[in-house]
């Protein structure tokens, strides 16, 4: 389905506009035919049936639809999805591998980072971003850029550790200390 | 929640998008971060017949200070852009200490510097900083460019002084006549939602005259609020306590607030008060400084 349902008259003229839009989802090629007014949520969620990218206040406030657009965190009930035409788009579904969690998944599950999990994925795709500009984030760096994502639910403390705790992990995994940033 | 059904144009330059806006009129609508536009479509608050998205037009997104010290920011230059150019500190320290401040930090991904001075929102802390720095909107029509400055450029809430054809392509800040200094502070419940209220202050010296002073609010009235004789308390010499609390006196004054659930208007005024105090507190230079700037 691309669309919302409207039940037309059976010989009226079909004139609404239509637009292909194909983008690279978790790095697959992926085409449709929209409506220009359906969000980028919708093509993810309804369109390519990737139901791990959550629409939550659905007013551009609490980031649960946050994927990443081109490699920087958007929220993607925000976005037309005929914007995305030939972009890049990364949903929670593009982190992990088929045997393994992303460390940012393995922070969320060993520091107990959810409750609930509604707003799951968009915090871990926010921390993806932060962590892909900066390896080495302080606890107040972590809280700047999840203060756009809002959780109900935790309290934010085991989600700042989540991050830090993938942060740690991920360094290891490129290397310790090699960035310079440990003692 | 969805828009109502629109024409989606994708224009390649500049003059391509003025023609569409053109042939539009009043029903067209430039979509370029979408982060106000996109909402208020799906709030049906704005139901436009054609959106002229200006995303794919090249040669928009600098960010740059020219040779006559004029400081241009193009029309799809996103907040975060300018939060991320660690220059700014010392050559637009308004805008510097305001990009951080913007809506939430993914909504800075995608909405631009121009986007939010024409959507003319009396919460918007661009126009507050525009107003302070004597900015200008250079917008383009078929007719050709014309420069407006913001004060003027800013009609009241939500609305501006631009034509249904013309494409705000670029905004400007002149060139500073001294040392400039500046800031911008803002009170929120959390981040993302609207301002209690806001100040961005931006001033000039020569030596330790003011040569130049101006003062934008956000957030305390039905538009943004150019609070011109606060600013004129601090002109024509150096900043002292006293004309810096005068400058706060007439800010608050100024202010139009009303009282809501973020606090009432009383509270409002103190905060601008306060802010605009604190802004300028800090702009003293230091007894050091001063030495310094004297010898050299």
């Amino acid at each position: 389905m691309t669309s919302l349902f409207e039940e037309v008259a059976p010989s009226e003229d079909d004139n609404i506009p239509v637009r292909r839009v194909e983008v690279r989802l978790n790095g697959e090629r992926r085409a449709a035919k929209v409506e220009p007014r359906l969000l980028l949520a919708h093509l993810i969620r309804q369109g390519f049936q990737l139901t791990g990218t959550h629409t939550g206040c659905d007013t551009t406030n609490c980031g649960a639809c946050t994927v990443l657009f081109d490699g920087e965190p958007v929220k993607s009930c925000t976005m037309l999805a005929v914007q995305a035409d030939g972009h890049e788009v990364t949903t929670v579904e593009g982190l992990a591998t088929a045997s393994e969690l992303h460390p940012i998944q393995e922070g969320f599950k060993d520091e107990h980072g959810l409750q609930c999990g509604f707003c799951t994925p968009g915090m871990m795709l926010a921390a993806k971003a932060l962590l892909d500009h900066n390896p080495n984030p302080t606890e107040d760096d972590v809280r700047w850029a999840l203060s756009g994502n809002l959780c109900r639910c935790t309290g934010y403390q085991n989600i700042v550790k989540a991050v830090l705790w993938a942060a740690d992990k991920l360094r290891d995994a490129n290397g310790g200390a090699a960035e310079g940033g440990d003692e | 929640m969805y828009p109502s059904r629109f024409k989606y144009e994708t224009p390649s330059t500049v003059e391509e998008a003025i023609g569409l806006l053109h042939d539009g009129g009043t029903d067209a609508k430039i979509l370029a971060g979408g982060q106000s536009l996109i909402p208020m479509m799906k709030l049906r608050f704005a139901a436009p017949g054609t959106i002229v998205d200006i995303n794919n037009i090249p040669g928009l997104d600098y960010m740059r200070t020219e040779s006559d010290g004029t400081f241009r920011v193009g029309a799809l230059v996103r907040h975060v852009d300018l939060e991320r150019a660690t220059e700014l500190k010392d050559s637009q320290p308004t805008i510097a200490a305001a990009a951080h401040l913007v809506a939430d930090p993914i909504v800075r991904t995608r909405g631009t510097f121009v986007g939010s001075l024409c959507h003319a929102d009396p919460q918007g802390d661009w126009a507050s900083c525009m107003v302070a720095l004597d900015g200008s909107v250079v917008a383009q029509g078929p007719k050709g460019r014309r420069t407006i400055g913001v004060d003027e450029f800013v009609k009241g809430p939500f609305t501006t002084v631009l034509a249904p054809d013309e494409l705000a392509v670029e905004a400007l800040v002149p060139k500073a006549q001294g040392v400039r200094s500046g800031g911008y502070l803002k009170l929120e419940r959390r981040i993302g939602d609207f301002a209690t209220a806001g100040v961005a202050v931006a001033i000039e010296r020569n030596g330790d005259v003011v040569s130049r002073a101006g003062i934008g609010l956000t957030g305390v009235g039905s538009r943004t609020i150019n609070a011109e004789e606060a600013a004129a308390a601090v002109v024509g010499q150096p900043l002292t306590a006293e004309t810096i609390e005068r400058a706060g006196y007439l800010a608050a004054a100024i202010s139009d607030p009303r009282s809501d659930h973020r606090g009432s208007a009383d509270y409002k005024r103190h905060i601008v008060a306060t802010f605009v105090t604190r802004l300028l507190t800090s702009m003293q230079p230091t007894r050091e400084q001063s030495t310094e700037e004297r010898v050299a």
